[in-house]
């Protein structure tokens, strides 16, 4: 994903994601947009249902999406 | 302050909605900071007038984006709204939300609802309502949610009144839960717990389940029940993934009809800036101009407000001295107690200012930047973006830079930065380094601008900070700790601070901090006094010794006095310690007078310089020599016959000072955080270890 583009969240893996990142919002279902890399490519900055948060590059990983 | 008759509030909402904003608009300057008993997790309560006679106490909770809590702090919030016999348990509870994160505050609320306290939801920052476009439909949404709802602008001092009287009707809001989630969830594994705790609410009993160690209102039986759930780890985590994204379905039916946005501009505010504070160049730069620029106010503005209470001070002491009567008790006052609490009251402007930064930049939204530009880098060394917080207010003091650490949701991460925290450059040291680089290094100028007084001075805190680093590195390939490092940080909005949440910020800390830490360093200021003026047999029979020995040797009346308070130090109790160390701590260069000082700063680094001016008050009675600057300068050691502050021992006690874990507060907040005895011992022993190697390398190298 590139910065700027957008994407539906199609899945999320539950056993390697925490319970925090779901009541941010970033659920199945919804949108996520890439602001921002960090300089050294790592944290990403993403827009999701609203909340702007940065997450790991690892974290990132255990979120399928499909591009719009 | 807990009031029978008042009306009790409680604060909860995520971080950056403005609750701080609107505690500091219904309290005034009538709160109190307190610390939850166990935990220093700072309790903020304060008295509002709701109307003519009823009074609320409120009680500003921890920012939280959820009721499962993944930190200490989070914590507290659980804690309070689920145990009745809590001191701090609401009458009724206010959501704050902010109203363009309106939906992730729902769901906050959502949970919240389902504990069946009366519950109101204040919408801030509603004046930005327009110009953000948004519309909503208040009576529906009030409805929708079963409770009241006010729109408030809290920095404008909007709608408090409308939610004052929400808070007076409080008895009449309805408790009823606003999302059903066992019937989405899995009805029959929600029916059978139900059965099982007919009394309790399913949601209570749920987040027993899922949150809680210890469960006040159950019996042994009912704990076994519990525990008995608790086990199927894998099915919990299921549900509770499933209940968040069932409480989102609902508050998007929900919005759907109250909430509508009508999104003009794409690029606002907030991507321009961003662009530029995390630009792989300026980001760092104006990071870098930023902490430039916090450093040098902590140097030099503050040094203005620290020479003047430096010198009341000591004026204060010579006052006592000369007004009150002579004897014991005068000595304690003007040699104890007064150069103690000095040696507290010249922190405040340094800390003052430091919090003050730290605190703009909180606000402002910027660092939040910082931790993503920073995370990356951070990690390497074992650590995570979050560690940058409490790195930077390591430079005032290692004691809220430990608690700071909390927001870092990775315990190995979490671990080390509350490890090597300490290594960073606190204000305690400063003075110690002042007098030091003053007695030692030349007041010349390198290229004809920088002191090189100066350039020591910061050649000292990189040091401190490269030794943080690298022992952050080490701890990363040492250190085998479960748990996985989890980061997660939310980007808010940029906002102009809000000079009065400043203010209350920086007054709140540095007060934690002067009664906190300054409890310990006035108590060992007097023991010092005692130890210097005390001793065993010796000590008493100094006078009739000395007059036999030395009647012939000294003439002059003045010079006896002298001679004799010094044999006096020489034998007291400290003295008969600083002696003790002093095959130990030769090899450094040290003498026994600067072994005192070493013994009493074990308790805290800023005692060094107080206990100089102890022993050499006590020592020397020379009228011409009255700061310890000078007294020191002119010591000389008994054995050389040079200077005892030269070159060498002056920077071999630097180094000393930059790495040792000289502070007894430090490793009392380290064992509460880290749970464990084990953490504080291994912090004092490895960094006194590298403490006393480094000085005796630069001992030896440089003489």
């Amino acid at each position: 994903m590139k910065v700027g583009e957008r994407g539906v969240i199609e899945d999320i893996s539950l056993e390697h994601i925490p319970l925090s990142l779901l009541e941010m919002g970033c659920l199945p279902g919804e949108y996520v947009e890439l602001l921002q890399r960090a300089p050294l490519h790592d944290p990403l900055y993403i827009r999701v249902n609203g909340s702007h948060i940065a997450i790991r590059k690892e974290t990132a990983s255990q979120i399928l999406i499909s591009k719009v | 302050m807990p009031d029978r008759k008042a009306i009790k509030v409680a604060l909860v909402g995520n971080p950056n909605t403005g609750k701080t904003s609107l505690f500091n608009q219904l309290t005034g300057l009538n709160q109190k900071v307190g610390n939850y008993p166990g935990i220093t997790v700072d309790k903020k309560v304060g008295r509002a007038q709701i109307s003519d006679q009823v009074f609320a106490s409120i009680v500003d909770l921890p920012g939280t984006y959820s009721i499962n809590p993944t930190t200490i702090d989070e914590n507290i919030v659980l804690q309070t709204l689920l145990d009745k016999r809590h001191d701090d348990f609401p009458d009724v509870i206010i959501v704050v939300a902010d109203i363009e994160n309106i939906k992730r505050n729902l769901l906050l609320y959502s949970q919240i609802k389902d504990l069946k306290i009366p519950t109101i939801l204040a919408i801030n920052m509603a004046d930005q309502i327009h110009r953000k476009g948004i519309e909503i439909d208040l009576d529906l949404l009030k409805m929708e949610l079963k409770s009241e709802v006010v729109l408030i602008s809290a920095r404008k001092n909007i709608g408090i009144e409308k939610l004052k009287q929400a808070i007076l009707k409080y008895k009449s809001l309805g408790t009823s839960s606003l999302a059903h989630i066992s019937q989405k969830i899995d009805e029959a594994y929600f029916k059978e717990i139900r059965s099982k705790f007919p009394d309790i609410s399913l949601y209570k009993i749920w987040l027993y389940i899922t949150q809680m160690d210890h469960y006040n209102d159950l019996d042994k039986e009912q704990t076994l029940i519990i525990d008995e759930y608790k086990k199927d780890k894998v099915k919990i985590k299921k549900y509770q993934h499933k209940e968040t994204i069932f409480r989102y379905q609902q508050i998007n039916e929900i919005l759907k009809k109250t909430y509508k946005v009508n999104k003009a501009s794409a690029t606002d505010l907030r991507t321009r800036l961003d662009k530029v504070l995390t630009h792989k160049i300026f980001g760092y730069l104006i990071f870098a101009i930023i902490l430039m620029l916090i450093f040098q106010s902590i140097f030099d503005w503050a040094s203005i407000p620290m020479d003047f209470i430096d010198a009341v001070f000591a004026d204060l002491s010579t006052l006592v001295k000369s007004t009150l009567p002579e004897g014991q008790l005068t000595n304690l006052i003007s040699e104890g107690i007064v150069p103690g609490i000095g040696g507290i009251v010249i922190f405040i402007p340094q800390i003052a200012i430091l919090f003050l930064f730290v605190a703009i930049l909180e606000e402002t939204g910027y660092m939040s930047r910082v931790v993503f530009l920073m995370d990356k880098i951070m990690r390497r060394f074992g650590m995570s973006g979050k560690s940058v917080v409490p790195l930077i207010s390591g430079t005032a003091c290692a004691i809220p830079a430990v608690m700071a650490a909390r927001n870092i949701s990775g315990w190995k991460e979490r671990l080390i930065t509350i490890l090597v925290v300490p290594f960073v450059t606190c204000s305690a040291r400063l003075p110690v380094y002042a007098i030091i680089i003053a007695l030692i290094i030349p007041q010349e100028r390198v290229l004809g601008i920088f002191s090189l007084q100066g350039l020591t001075l910061l050649g000292l805190y990189l040091l401190g900070f490269g030794m943080a680093m690298i022992s952050g590195y080490i701890l990363h390939k040492v250190l085998k700790v479960q748990g996985k490092s989890f980061f997660l940080i939310e980007m808010p909005d940029y906002k102009l601070p809000s000079l009065k949440n400043v203010f209350y910020t920086v007054v709140e800390k540095t007060k934690a901090f002067v009664f906190g830490a300054g409890k310990i360093i006035l108590a060992i200021s007097i023991i010092l006094w005692f130890l210097a003026s005390n001793g065993p047999a010796a000590f008493d029979e100094a006078e009739q010794v000395f007059e036999n020995q030395n009647d012939l040797v000294l003439g002059e009346p003045s010079n006896k006095e002298a001679a004799l308070a010094s044999y006096k130090l020489e034998h007291s109790y400290i003295g008969v310690m600083g002696k003790a160390i002093e095959p130990a701590i030769k090899p450094l260069g040290y003498d026994w007078k600067i072994g005192i000082a070493l013994i009493s700063s074990f308790a805290a680094r800023e005692v060094f310089v107080g206990s100089l001016a102890t022993i050499y008050s006590v020592g020397d009675d020379d009228e011409e020599n009255t700061t310890i600057k000078k007294r020191m300068a002119a010591e000389i050691n008994q054995e050389t016959g040079l200077k005892l502050f030269n070159v060498p021992v002056g920077m071999s006690l630097l180094v000393f000072y930059a790495f040792a874990m000289q502070c007894i507060s430090t490793l009392a907040i380290v064992k509460r955080e880290t749970n464990s005895w084990k953490w504080p011992v291994i912090q004092l022993i490895g960094m006194g270890l590298i403490a006393y190697v480094a000085s005796f390398f630069t001992y030896t190298l440089l003489i």
